[in-house]
């Protein structure tokens, strides 16, 4: 057992880092290719107080490049990043707009604290669109350099809109003030290759590489609705671009769509201080608590800079909340193979991972030397991104993958095929449990032995995916579209379909067992975008600390942690260094699990960067605008009531007889002591029946009790009440869309 | 017995705080540990011996992805 004082040597990883594949041969020819098609030029500045006051849009399909005014009430209503992009996507679309559709925008802003390099996870981008598969605006929060780079020449956000007649390079050069449209016609496709190639041949010279990132996604957007993006940095140690990731809901799909190949931002020389904040001795010496802080318990907590995220793959088994076969069960013999001590060999540990500069606690992982088996790319030695935690429970156990090489195999073709890995886990999960139970075969299939553990199936499913053909295109298009192609074709049970196939509103589930938390069963379908778990995890001051035993209790918490968890997104920081270390004395507060000397920090940060004073409770006000301000957006596009907010039962309690019997011990005692129903002498169908009318009851007096807390009605939609207190009776299309739908 | 985080449990002479938490496999690192209400450091978890009837609180914090 390990204990926090219990500090464990690093284990080194033998892989010779600098040693990989490289694919810049036949760059001139490339590059000779590309043709001008429409050009502009602008004025490069560096923010004032964490603001350049302007964005930049263009539209790929008129060509058209422009500068807008960043006004005062989108400051004082959306803040920046997430809430800028909500913002313009708002003004772009219309309840008619569908995610293919010219008008669809994506929207990249970092904030105005991203870019800070004194204080770690500084450097987010949020990107926003019309999600192809939830029909809905997404979300995602993405590292790499692109955005605070963008910020750096000059813009607080980036709006791209239309579609290209052919495949084109946005380029903004933030040293000269050039932006340019190029026409790309011979560029490679996939990210890992795409990305080196445009960092070499955008770049000036070896040392102007850093100054470089580039967006792109892979050829598995091209054939599939779950197509994320990758934002690049170059690793100057490794001499290598490494992937940060902006994975849920189908950006990538978008991006392709409008025929973008890629955009590359060649931003200033970073350095410390461009933002120009108000109050910089503040900012570094919050910063300095923080890296002194991270460099004392680091090792004796959360080990993150030895493991990045998959420290918890072992912790969530032994919680019995790592997502087994489809999210049947919650641990696996085997996890062992798949562990944080298995990543922290396989990893390198001679170098610094941060995804921004000055980020101490570097979580940002890379295990080299990867000779792949299979695909387009078979006997190359890769570098790959990861594995974070979600792709070590994704593409492994929830899929019975325990090979650590096949899951970094499975990890690499998601990245550089520019295809989200929770979906494609969640998602593969979901047709291997078909594949058990005789929804699918050999024969529905094409030949594809969906078997658990069949990593040689998943990666020939993924590559069919890439290549627009066989099953691998169906699996494609997500959960919730193959369950309705399943029905369609006549295979299976549509009942059954629903209560396994993991997703909500359209988008998969995330990789976290929620079953016998209920708090947290909201925190995955009360989402706005969709069941992930950035808004909120609560399973252990639910299940394990039974620190929220009334449903006002966990209303409580579904209220402040979705809207804490917001602002992260509005401002450009990272949530990892708000709980993946705490303070020495964090114990001995009021309120531990909010860590409030780092809620504190953020409120400082933030002030000395913008020179407006907030305290944590304004902190909570600014997110809640817009928050509520989304779920109305949602409403507007036809979703976003009640209806959208019911989970698929699996996620909730036990679908099957196996899953029932597998912990009888736990559902036969919940019945008698919280149900008040003997199971004695009842079958395993009854106690199953018995035990979903309970938690589905139970998960309804949860919705009521949340949407009360966040000041809406019964059916979801913030009152005209809650919007008047928010500011957001200033837009009269948001006053009707509440007015029509009850509120 | 002992109450731990709100279950009743099993107690035994010489019972420290390790060892409620080996009992209940509670290997997450980031906790905040109090026995009676006494706030309980994490270098003193072997030291700190649990009575019979005493309530255990053992908070686990968030973290991940």
């Amino acid at each position: 057992m390990s204990h926090p004082e219990s500090s464990t040597p690093i284990v080194r990883c033998e892989v010779d880092f600098t040693q990989r594949t490289e694919y810049h041969h036949g760059m001139e020819a490339i590059k000779a290719a590309h043709k001008l098609l429409a050009e502009a030029t602008f004025t490069p500045t560096l923010p004032d107080k964490g603001y350049t006051n302007r964005t930049l849009y263009v539209n790929v399909g008129t060509r058209e490049i422009m500068e807008k005014p960043v006004t005062q009430q989108m400051k004082d209503i959306f803040l920046g990043g997430r809430g800028f992009g909500l913002w313009h996507l708002w003004n772009a679309v219309t309840p008619a707009t569908r995610w293919n559709d010219p008008a669809n925008e994506i929207i990249i802003s970092p904030g105005p604290v991203s870019g800070t390099t004194q204080y770690a996870g500084s450097g987010k981008s949020l990107v926003v669109t019309l999600s192809p598969q939830t029909d809905i605006p997404i979300d995602s929060n993405v590292g790499g350099y692109f955005g605070p780079l963008l910020k750096f020449s000059g813009f607080d956000a980036l709006e791209l809109q239309g579609k290209a007649d052919q495949d084109v390079i946005l380029f903004i050069d933030g040293q000269k003030g050039v932006i340019r449209i190029e026409a790309a016609p011979l560029e490679p496709v996939d990210s890992h290759v795409l990305a080196e190639v445009l960092t070499r041949m955008y770049a000036e010279d070896d040392a102007d590489r850093v100054n470089i990132s580039v967006v792109s996604t892979g050829a598995g957007a091209d054939h599939s609705l779950i197509g994320m993006l990758n934002f690049s940095w170059w690793d100057h140690r490794r001499g290598c671009v490494r992937l940060k990731q902006a994975g849920r809901g189908g950006i990538g799909t978008v991006f392709r769509d409008k025929r973008i190949r890629a955009l590359v931002c060649r931003g200033p020389v970073v350095k410390g201080g461009l933002n120009n904040p108000a109050d910089p001795e503040t900012i570094a010496r919050t910063g300095i608590k923080f890296h002194k802080e991270m460099r004392a318990n680091d090792d004796s907590q959360c080990k993150m800079r030895r493991n990045g995220t998959a420290h918890i793959v072992e912790i969530m088994d032994a919680y019995d909340l790592l997502p087994t076969h489809n999210f049947q069960y919650g641990s696996h013999p085997d996890t062992h193979r798949i562990a944080s001590p298995v990543w922290q060999a396989r990893c390198t540990q001679e170098t610094v991972d941060g995804c921004w500069y000055g980020c101490s606690m570097a979580c940002a992982k890379g295990a080299d030397g990867l000779v792949l088996k299979t695909g387009p790319y078979k006997g190359h030695t890769v570098t790959v991104d990861g594995p974070e935690y979600e792709n070590a429970a994704g593409l492994g156990s929830n899929s019975g993958v325990f090979d650590p090489d096949d899951l970094l195999e499975l990890n690499f073709y998601c990245d550089t095929y520019g295809i989200c890995t929770i979906t494609w886990g969640t998602l593969t999960a979901f047709v291997m449990e078909c594949y058990q139970r005789g929804i699918l075969n050999l024969e529905r299939t094409g030949g594809l032995d969906l078997t658990w553990g069949n990593a040689a199936a998943d990666l020939e499913m993924m590559h069919q995916m890439a290549r627009g053909e066989g099953f691998g295109l169906i699996a494609g298009q997500g959960i919730h579209k193959m369950k309705a192609i399943f029905e369609a074709r006549g295979w299976g049970d549509p009942k059954l379909m629903a209560d396994i196939g993991m997703e909500c509103k359209g988008l998969e589930y995330s990789q976290y067992m929620s079953k016998e938390s209920l708090a947290q069963q909201g925190g995955y379908a009360l989402t706005n975008k969709g069941p992930q778990h950035d808004e909120a995890w609560l399973i252990f001051m639910d299940m394990v600390n039974k620190q929220l035993p009334t449903f006002e209790d966990k209303a409580e918490a579904l209220y402040y942690f979705p809207l804490f968890r917001t602002w992260f997104g509005l401002n450009g920081f990272c949530k990892l260094p708000w709980n993946d270390v705490v303070p020495s004395d964090n114990a001995s507060t009021s309120e531990p699990a909010k860590v409030p000397e780092h809620v504190q920090n953020y409120v400082d940060v933030f002030s000395a960067t913008t020179g407006i004073r907030i305290d944590k409770d304004e902190l909570i006000h600014q997110s809640a605008k817009v928050y509520n301000f989304q779920r109305i957006f949602n409403i507007r596009m036809g979703k976003g009531t009640r209806s959208f907010d019911i989970p698929p039962y699996r996620s909730v309690g036990p679908v099957t007889r196996e899953e029932y019997e597998s912990r009888a011990e736990r559902y036969d005692k919940q019945m008698m002591e919280e149900i008040g129903v003997d199971p004695a002498g009842r079958t395993t169908d009854e106690k199953i029946a018995i035990t979903r009318d309970h938690r589905m009851k139970r998960y309804n007096s949860l919705v009521d009790a949340v949407y009360l807390r966040r000041g809406w009605t019964p059916d979801g939609v913030p009152t005209l009440a809650r919007i008047q207190e928010l500011g957001l009776d200033a837009f009269p299309e948001v006053v009707e869309i509440v007015k029509n739908h009850g509120g | 017995m002992i109450t731990v985080n709100g279950d009743k449990a099993a107690w035994s002479p010489g019972m420290s705080v390790q060892d409620v938490l080996r009992a209940r496999n509670f290997k997450f690192p980031l906790l905040v540990i109090k026995v009676d209400g006494a706030l309980v450091q994490p270098r003193d978890y072997a030291a700190t011996p649990v009575p019979d009837g005493a309530v255990v609180e053992v908070i686990h914090l968030m973290s991940g992805g």
